[in-house]
């Protein structure tokens, strides 16, 4: 029976435990353990939820016992199962690093609220990614929202309250349009569940309510996933908050604003209203052209290597607008693989990062001078990571500039190939300013004495780093997910 | 042959994977024990290569493509046995030096460039030759100075262009054809010029050459022996698996074949004069591919085979100078003979052998590319080539022992090289001598039959007669001019007397508009760089924090613009 009910286990199940954290405030260990249980027990859930929609048929659950589209629908399908997967495996992966990490960074007695502000966070963006219902769309935006807000506010730096803040202002509008786009929806059609809305949205798709639908949906969400240049907010956030949180969200709260975007263009708007009727191929492109150059740039000439990374996450999610601008399969497979491969690549460098600030406790290229000879291993993970993030055959990231590459070719679009190519060259270089100051640079004289980073801290950080190599040489897994989850987006819903 | 025949139909062990995991060990091992097994370890990757049969092993899907990682043949084998052979005389060479990074990253390197020469289609090849950038510009870091550090650098740079062009020409070669298979490029269009990029880059034509007789002058003593044999020569043997018969490269290779020769006349580093004459020898082979008759292309393949050993040979030698007397340029240099007499002895080897005395094994070799231009008919390759040949001579033959064996003594007193570097030396000019005595042995496994006797009457008079002519000059001139002899060699009874000195005007001309290029390139650089950090820099418009406010007008902006996209 149980396996019946995984999809709404999936969401309840870190919704349940978040509160219950609030009683073991006074015992922060026993708080990390039982968030580390939910994590790992949701990561199995949508492990279970991948095996069963990979062979058979979209899985739908009706919550209460009201029959979609009238009650809240839950929907599986190979494309939001690996999100959910993305997501949770992150969290469950993070969760090792975090206890070090987190102890180190959050005054003690703010650790059991920590924890159940990450647990908010996670059911929300598992929420976001499960749910059929659009409404729910925006009621799970603004739970993982307001936590992440909470956690992001935690950060030791005090610019991370304004970090923060502008986070809140600028999401506030992000969800606010989501849901007036909703708004307007509803008031078309007179539905909320997306496969109903994908069903009756043709009849009235030449309204000028269904389009301004359309722009504060795509605008609103565009915000949420950092399109260039709507991604004002996201490298102060990145930047202040801590390690454990940049980790988590880096790797997962971007990737699933950009899924519901997928979701609204092909499968409830349909492929051929997003990019035939409106133009929106042509105004992605641009944007994510600009988006992939812009910041790229901008990363090779910070001093912080957080925030470095965090532009290059604007980056990369230009890369994933970029494939699926080509409103291909190839494209879309390409955007739903550097989905995931990015997910992995990027929380690898976040935590190598996270282990050198539990070390050296500062995020500066000129404080890491020289300790790669004190942090082998943890120099040696970042060093694989950035690999993959270039895109260097054998990596993930190979994978998907392959991929994209192809895409691009196949569009005809041989100059975007090129600039594909001339800005992978970038991260290169922005990758090289770390691995030459650690590795080439003396210690400052007078630094203090540093040691290689806890085991407990190597372990999950080394399990990513690997996982970017492995699922660059193994590709079956991604590749598989991708390739079903292009098809199910383009098919749109059954 | 037949063990590793009947293995091939079950399992086959990449050569490449054997050797990449075998090094993963030696940095847990110490002194000797790590000696023995780096030895032991370039020896198996020796019988194991030298013991493949010819065919095809191993296939497996990558991003839905067929991968063929073990192809071998007769071309690719020819290749893989000589990379093979100076692993082991590179490891020998190296025996006596505790630098865990550079001896796996030596090996990796070889592991690579032989993963590149079994390749059987584009992505594999594309993988090893990245893996081939990534490891070997370790082995010029490894030296430790700022020079190296920065020559390293600009390796890496014009390398990674190279890897990203043969990425798009492979990329598009797959959306043109949709096979990956790497076989003669036959199609038109910018795949074709960006996979011949790609590899002419490695290959160091000019004027991509550059980073060539940048770099390995600043490697590491034993690094050197490796990125001379192996990175120019895996271009060479894509460019003959690749591109055979493109007229293009015939002119290329000859001006290539004199281009190293007359810059070479600028170098007073030895290694960065050795430098400029591999590029002058990778000539001969690309102008052989660009040739593409069967001659032509057995004669690129073996010149390549005996350019690696002799070309190790000549590094080795000058690598156990600066090794024992920390000295590389030829002014510091001179009368070292008499403390080093074996490296002295065993260099001249090397030197004969560049220089195609007969009996060497360069003669055996570089005759046969000759030859072909001459089959031909094509008057002007075959002039230019034999002119490389007289400016070899007089470089690595004379000049440079000359000065640093010879000549006026220096004041430096060094002792023998150590008996590990002489060992290696000495197995490579025992390869050196034993393929000038007997080719058959090389001729033995060319790709093609080969119908060519290099000792014939008129080969060994053309060759004499030129490098005696050419001695003869040196000598004559060095007693006019003293000690600091320019190297304007009277050629005159070559052909013409202009022809060289054409060629040095250009190549001078060349050099002065290189250097302005360079100079000017290098402002446009920093003041584009300059502009760049003024709108990315921190605190610059795009990278500072903007107030709220501005996000929100963004916003305002973005849906505005969507709103009357669609509308209209």
């Amino acid at each position: 029976m149980i396996e019946h009910h995984l999809p709404a286990l999936q969401v309840l199940l870190p919704l349940f435990a978040a509160p219950l954290l609030m009683f073991l405030v006074r015992w922060p260990t026993l708080a990390w353990a039982l968030t580390t249980a939910v994590c790992w027990a949701t990561f199995l859930v949508s492990a279970l939820l991948l095996e069963a929609v990979w062979a058979g048929d979209p899985i739908s659950y009706a919550h209460g016992g009201w029959e979609p589209p009238y009650g809240i629908e839950y929907w599986v399908d190979t494309a939001n199962a690996l999100v959910l997967l993305i997501v949770s495996g992150i969290s469950a992966i993070v969760m090792p690093f975090a206890r070090d990490s987190v102890e180190q960074e959050i005054p003690r007695d703010r650790i059991a609220w920590f924890y159940t502000a990450f647990l908010l966070a996670n059911a929300g963006l598992l929420g976001i990614a499960i749910t059929g219902d659009a409404f729910n769309i925006f009621v799970f935006f603004e739970i993982s929202a307001i936590a992440s807000y909470a956690l992001i506010a935690m950060g030791r730096d005090r610019r991370a309250l304004l970090a923060s803040f502008t986070y809140l202002i600028m999401g506030t509008i992000g969800t606010t349009f989501l849901l007036i786009g909703i708004g307007f929806l509803y008031m078309m059609t007179g539905t909320l569940n997306l496969a109903d809305l994908a069903e009756r949205l043709p009849a009235v798709r030449d309204t000028s309510t269904i389009r301004a639908a359309f722009a504060f949906i795509a605008v609103g969400v565009s915000l949420k996933l950092a399109l260039f240049p709507l991604h004002l907010w996201l490298p102060n956030a990145y930047t202040y908050a801590p390690s454990m949180v940049t980790v988590f969200l880096s790797a997962t709260a971007t990737k699933v604003a950009i899924y519901v975007l997928l979701r609204f263009f092909y499968s409830v708007f349909g492929v051929e209203f997003s990019f035939g009727v409106l133009p929106m191929g042509y105004v992605l492109m641009p944007l994510a052209l600009l988006g992939i150059l812009i910041p790229s740039i901008v990363a090779i000439f910070q001093a912080d290597v957080k925030r470095m990374l965090a532009y290059s996450s604007v980056a990369q999610v230009g890369y994933i607008i970029l494939g699926f601008s080509f409103a291909s399969t190839l494209g879309l497979m390409a955007a739903m693989l550097h989905l995931f491969n990015h997910a992995v690549t990027k929380a690898a460098l976040f935590m190598a990062l996270g282990a050198i600030v539990y070390r050296i406790g500062s995020t500066r290229i000129d404080a890491m001078a020289g300790i790669a000879r004190d942090m082998p291993w943890t120099m040696a993970a970042f060093v694989v990571g950035g690999l993959s993030l270039i895109g260097i055959p054998l990596t993930a990231g190979f994978v998907t500039k392959w991929y994209l590459l192809l895409a691009a070719l196949e569009a005809g679009l041989w100059p975007i190939a090129v600039f594909l190519l001339a800005t992978s060259l970038i991260a290169v270089i922005y990758i090289w300013r770390v691995v030459e100051a650690a590795y080439f640079r003396e210690r400052p004289a007078g630094a203090a004495p540093v040691r290689e980073a806890h085991p407990a801290l190597l372990l999950p950080t080394w399990t990513l780093a690997l996982a970017s190599v492995v699922f660059g040489i193994h590709t079956a897994l991604p590749i598989g997910a991708a390739t079903r989850a292009a098809e199910i987006l383009l098919g749109g819903y059954p | 042959m037949t063990e590793t025949g009947a293995l091939a139909s079950g399992t086959w062990l990449h050569p490449s994977l054997l050797l990449i995991l075998g090094t993963l060990v030696i940095p847990f091992l110490r002194g000797r024990v790590q000696q023995g097994y780096r030895l032991l370890l370039s020896l198996v990757f020796l019988w194991v290569v030298w013991t493949i049969a010819p065919g095809t092993y191993g296939s497996l899907q990558f991003l839905g493509l067929d991968l063929v990682p073990g192809r071998v043949d007769t071309l690719s084998l020819v290749f893989a046995y000589v990379f093979s052979l100076i692993t082991v005389i590179g490891t020998i060479y190296s025996l006596h030096l505790k630098d865990n990074v550079q001896h796996v990253a030596a090996l990796i390197y070889a592991a690579a460039a032989v993963g590149v020469v079994f390749a059987g289609d584009l992505v594999t090849l594309y993988v090893f030759w990245e893996l081939m950038m990534l490891a070997s510009v370790w082995l010029i870091w490894r030296r430790r100075t700022p020079q190296s550090y920065a020559a390293g650098m600009r390796y890496l740079l014009v390398h990674t262009a190279s890897g990203v062009m043969l990425l798009g020409g492979i990329a598009l070669f797959y959306t043109q054809t949709g096979s990956i298979a790497f076989e003669q490029i036959d199609i038109t269009g910018p795949a074709f010029y960006l996979i011949l990029i790609g590899f002419m880059i490695n290959a160091a034509v000019p004027p991509l050459h550059a980073w060539l007789s940048d770099a390995y002058p600043e490697a590491t003593v034993t690094g050197a022996i490796f990125l001379s044999a192996l990175t120019t020569k895996t271009a060479v043997y894509v460019l003959i698996r690749g591109f055979p018969g493109t007229e293009l490269l015939v002119w290329m290779g000859a001006v290539m074949a004199l281009w190293g020769v007359v810059y070479a006349v600028l170098a007073n580093d030895i290694r960065r004069l050795l430098a400029y004459h591999i590029i002058s020898q990778v000539g001969y082979m690309v102008a052989g591919v660009g040739m593409g008759t069967a001659i032509a292309l057995n004669g690129s393949a073996s010149h390549a085979f005996t350019h690696i050993l002799y070309k190790a040979l000549l590094f080795m030698g000058a690598g156990a100078v600066i090794h024992m007397t920390g000295k590389s340029k030829l002014t510091e240099l001179g009368g070292l003979y008499r403390y080093m007499p074996y490296t002295f002895l065993l260099y001249m080897i090397g030197a004969f052998s560049i220089s195609a005395f007969p009996l060497f094994s360069g003669f055996v070799s570089k005759t046969m590319v000759v030859e072909a231009a001459a089959v031909d008919y094509r008057m002007w390759i075959w002039l230019m080539l034999s002119m490389a040949s007289a400016g070899t001579f007089l470089h690595t033959g004379l000049k440079l022992p000359y000065f640093t064996f010879l000549g006026r003594d220096s004041g430096l007193r060094p002792q023998e090289a150590p008996w590990n570097m002489l060992l290696a030396m000495g197995i490579a000019a025992f390869f050196c001598v034993f393929i000038g005595v007997y080719p058959a042995w090389l001729y033995g496994f060319l790709p093609a039959p080969v119908d060519y006797n290099a000792y014939t009457l008129d080969h060994l008079f053309w060759e004499l007669q030129l490098l005696l002519f050419t001695g003869l000059g040196f000598f004559l001139l060095l007693k006019h001019v003293g000690g600091e002899p320019k190297i304007s060699i009277d050629t005159d009874w070559l052909y013409r007397r202009a022809l060289p000195a054409t060629a040095r005007w250009v190549g001078d001309r060349g050099g002065a508009a290189w250097q302005g290029l360079l100079t000017l390139s290098r402002r446009s650089i920093a003041a584009f760089v300059t502009g760049l950090a003024r709108h990315h820099g921190p605190g610059s418009v795009l990278a500072r924090t903007w107030p709220t406010g501005s996000m929100v007008l963004w916003v305002a902006i973005i849906l505005a613009g969507s709103l009357l996209i669609y509308y209209v």
